[in-house]
């Protein structure tokens, strides 16, 4: 990195020195501007090109112990062309699946523009050797994953061994080749927004190409409040850096209008330049069927019932 | 791009009427003389209805209806006085909607602000002070010890002639009528001129309410009637918000009476950033303190005091914060600064801002879009400002903010002190010893700690020094509707 923060993390002292002289973060203050863009009123035109933003933007989700190669393989038709009635509705951004359906996926997406992404190092918990880490990210990025979702060590984030979680990251980084990393921190576990700045800046010096909020598996997963820490983060990180790095809130996203309110805290966040799938993610899977529905509904006028829209 | 379509709140909801009288004993009446005068909205210059200006004849008959109502209405048990401010107080919670379109209408402020803060507080208001009124014993003034059984509640005033200003109309009605009806007194209220619909709406609700004749009485007009208000030898108590050169007459011609008073009026509040600030919330504070209401906020944060060593970080952030404000029509409810309340406050912002530039100071707008018609003035800042300049000790009331700079805690309360005003202050520091020293020093009767702009009904609110004296809200705002 050709930054004035490659020095940061040449010390245990200097890493933490830097990341606590960063500004604080007001929490009161931080939820009253998140629920403020959540009063905005997206409307009509609006309202059209947000629901197709928003598809484009879903990395569509499924992180079960029962996933078989059967369901990724329906779920990535899903990816590819979510509504079946309608060609006019744009392909999602990603499928995001563990390191062994990854193969599976990558077949199944052939050709289609959809990316194939897998959590890795030990997901959710972060909790194994960094030898495991690196060998579960090399599994995914050699099976064909083009992005992987690692997570951070929150025990060691929140001990204050700043350096180990970055060392993770940047050995992660190094596993990952040519794949974008997407580093979770797992906000909910790290309680306060100081820490997610903290986590955020931890993440980007360390090479994250993305931030992102949660594993899906903690409540609370992702709030408005903390993706607004988070963007930011990276409008901040871009000022003083000269590189942009992209948000990925997940989990918990379920309904257009949520989505529709991620939309404009990143428009009046990070600005419009984030409004894209390069630079901004929603990690959701039912929420995709409720985007739908809202996009046939702005088309006919009309709802139509919860069977017209297929469950993969 | 992501542009938002126009969302425009509906405005069917209201029903406003060609012509309005006046609120006297329970009825509309209509004035004695002729004179009548139209309100427009100031986002558009439409007029909106005709409205009477009130002479010393109608005051003077909405005084006496004031006076007549009050021995039943003090003599009623707080408990029962409590009932119909209840009642007052979910009607307009149910009336919530129609309200905040006819105040975006009248004023000019964004709906959000109008449906998002004033309407929630107008009504919190009221509840606050439904639940005093059978509690007044308890309120820490003494008991009356006159009646043998162990005494009674304090005794109100009387009549209370109340003058409210146009930025917050019906908020600052709910500040003046609920603590005045809840001690027991009877009232009667002017409305400014700009903005007098929601008043004359909130008539309305007193009879659904069924508010006993005279207990309310709302008088339209100018700075004529409000002084034949305030001059009215029936009046037995004064409350007036707004500017401190009106305040000054006010208290001038009751100078010697026996009238009691309390005066709300002008500030100049210095909004403190300390290096250590959670800077991208005193942003959003900045921006609350000054750009709310267009600025029309006699406690707004129109003195931004930055520590040099954050200095250009802020105003970097504050700049790229200033470009994300919409402006533009009120009732969209999207828009974050709406109009200026009319044409004669316009140019007194103009007048102050051209001071600034002539004094030396640097000027800044967004880029922003300006409509055609109406009363309209960019978000405003300027930098390199000097304690001396007028813009920095001069009230704009208007959204335009002074930028100063400070190195030190000392040097920063002697500048946020350095007014002649002293209403309110905020800082913004993580460090919470520091937020404590601040505090102590500061001349202000409000000081606000990591945010701005706040109000809350249980919180008194009220100045130092020429920002008048009194306090509003909470428990102390009893003590100005009592006799203690």
């Amino acid at each position: 990195m050709t930054t004035p923060l490659a020095e940061v993390a040449s010390s245990p002292s200097t890493l933490r020195a830097f990341l606590h002289g960063l500004p604080g973060v007001d929490r009161v203050g931080a939820d009253a501007r998140a629920a403020m863009l959540g009063t905005r009123s997206i409307k009509t035109t609006a309202k059209k090109q947000a629901i197709d933003m928003a598809i484009g933007m879903v990395d569509l989700t499924t992180l079960e112990g029962a996933d078989t190669p059967g369901k990724v393989r329906a779920m990535c038709a899903k990816a590819v062309r979510p509504d079946p009635t309608d060609s006019s509705v744009p392909p999602v951004a990603a499928v995001c699946v563990y390191p062994d359906l990854v193969a599976t996926a990558v077949e199944a997406l052939a050709g289609s523009g959809v990316k194939v992404a897998s959590v890795a190092t030990s997901f959710p918990s972060g909790r194994s050797s960094l030898e495991v880490k690196v060998a579960d990210t090399s599994l995914a990025v050699a099976a064909g994953a083009a992005e992987i979702d690692m997570v951070i060590d929150r025990g060691a984030f929140l001990a204050g061994d700043y350096l180990k979680v970055y060392e993770e990251i940047v050995a992660t980084k190094e596993a990952c080749g040519d794949s974008h990393l997407k580093v979770i921190l797992e906000t909910g576990e790290l309680a306060t927004y100081d820490n997610v700045r903290r986590a955020s800046w931890l993440a980007m010096i360390a090479g994250a190409d993305f931030i992102k909020t949660s594993t899906g598996k903690v409540s609370p997963a992702a709030t408005l409040p903390v993706t607004l820490v988070m963007l930011e983060a990276v409008r901040d990180f871009l000022a003083a850096t000269g590189r942009k790095v992209g948000v990925k809130p997940a989990g918990g996203i379920r309904t257009t209008k949520d989505a529709i309110k991620y939309l404009v805290l990143v428009n009046e966040t990070a600005g419009p330049d984030w409004l894209h799938a390069d630079w901004f993610r929603l990690g959701a899977s039912s929420l995709l069927n409720d985007l739908l529905m809202q996009r046939q509904k702005m088309a006919t006028g009309r709802y139509a019932g919860p069977d017209y829209f297929t469950l993969d | 791009m992501f542009e938002y379509a126009p969302a425009p709140e509906s405005r069917d909801i209201v029903d406003i009427r060609p012509s309005y009288g006046l609120f006297i004993n329970g009825e509309w009446v209509e004035p004695q003389g002729e004179e009548r005068h139209k309100t427009v909205n100031p986002a558009t210059e439409e007029v909106l209805a005709e409205v009477a200006w009130a002479g010393e004849a109608d005051v003077d008959r909405a005084v006496q209806a004031a006076a007549k109502a009050f021995p039943v209405w003090s003599a009623m048990p707080g408990a029962e006085r409590a009932k119909y401010l209840f009642r007052i107080a979910r009607i307009i919670q149910e009336r919530a909607r129609e309200l905040a379109v006819l105040e975006t209408l009248d004023n000019g402020k964004p709906i959000r602000e109008s449906r998002d803060v004033d309407l929630p507080l107008v009504a919190a208001h009221f509840f606050y002070y439904a639940g005093w009124a059978d509690k007044l014993s308890y309120a820490g003034f003494g008991r009356r010890p006159t009646d043998g059984q162990g005494g009674s509640d304090p005794r109100p005033l009387g009549v209370a002639g109340q003058v409210i200003p146009w930025n917050f109309p019906l908020l600052m009605l709910a500040w003046k009528i609920a603590p005045a009806l809840a001690c027991g007194n009877t009232v009667v209220l002017k409305p400014a001129e700009t903005t007098p619909l929601t008043a004359l709406a909130f008539a309305d609700i007193c009879r659904q309410a069924d508010l006993p004749p005279g207990v309310v009485n709302i008088v339209t007009g100018a700075g004529e009637t409000g002084a034949a208000l305030v001059g009215h030898p029936g009046v037995d108590k004064v409350a007036f918000t707004g500017s401190t050169e009106v305040g000054r007459l006010i208290a001038r011609s009751l100078a010697g009476t026996r009238k009691k008073l309390t005066l709300e009026l002008g500030g100049k509040a210095a909004n403190i950033v300390f290096e250590d600030a959670p800077l991208d919330q005193a942003v959003e504070g900045i921006v609350n303190g000054i750009f709310f209401n267009q600025g029309h906020v006699c406690c707004a944060g129109s003195r931004l005091l930055v520590q040099e060593s954050v200095a250009d970080e802020l105003l970097e952030a504050l700049k790229r914060r200033l470009g994300t404000l919409r402006l533009g029509d009120p009732l969209d409810k999207n828009t974050d600064i709406g109009a200026i309340n009319s044409a004669e406050q316009l140019a007194k912002i103009r007048e102050l801002s051209a001071a600034g530039e002539a004094e030396g100071a640097e000027r800044w707008s967004p880029a922003c879009p300006i409509p055609d018609r109406g009363y309209w003035f960019p978000p405003t800042l300027f930098t390199g400002v000097a304690q001396s300049h007028r813009i920095a000790r001069e009230e704009i009331f208007g959204p335009v903010l002074s930028v100063l700079t400070f190195r030190t805690p000392a040097e920063a309360v002697e500048k946020a002190n350095n007014t002649p005003y002293g209403l309110s202050a905020g800082v913004w520091t993580e460090k919470g010893s520091r937020m404590l020293w601040m505090a102590s020093r500061l001349r202000a009767g409000v000081v606000w700690s990591n945010t701005f702009n706040r109000f809350d009904p249980t919180s008194p609110f009220g100045g130092y020094k020429e920002s008048g004296y009194g306090r509003e809200g909470g428990r102390h705002g009893l003590e100005a509707y009592l006799a203690v």
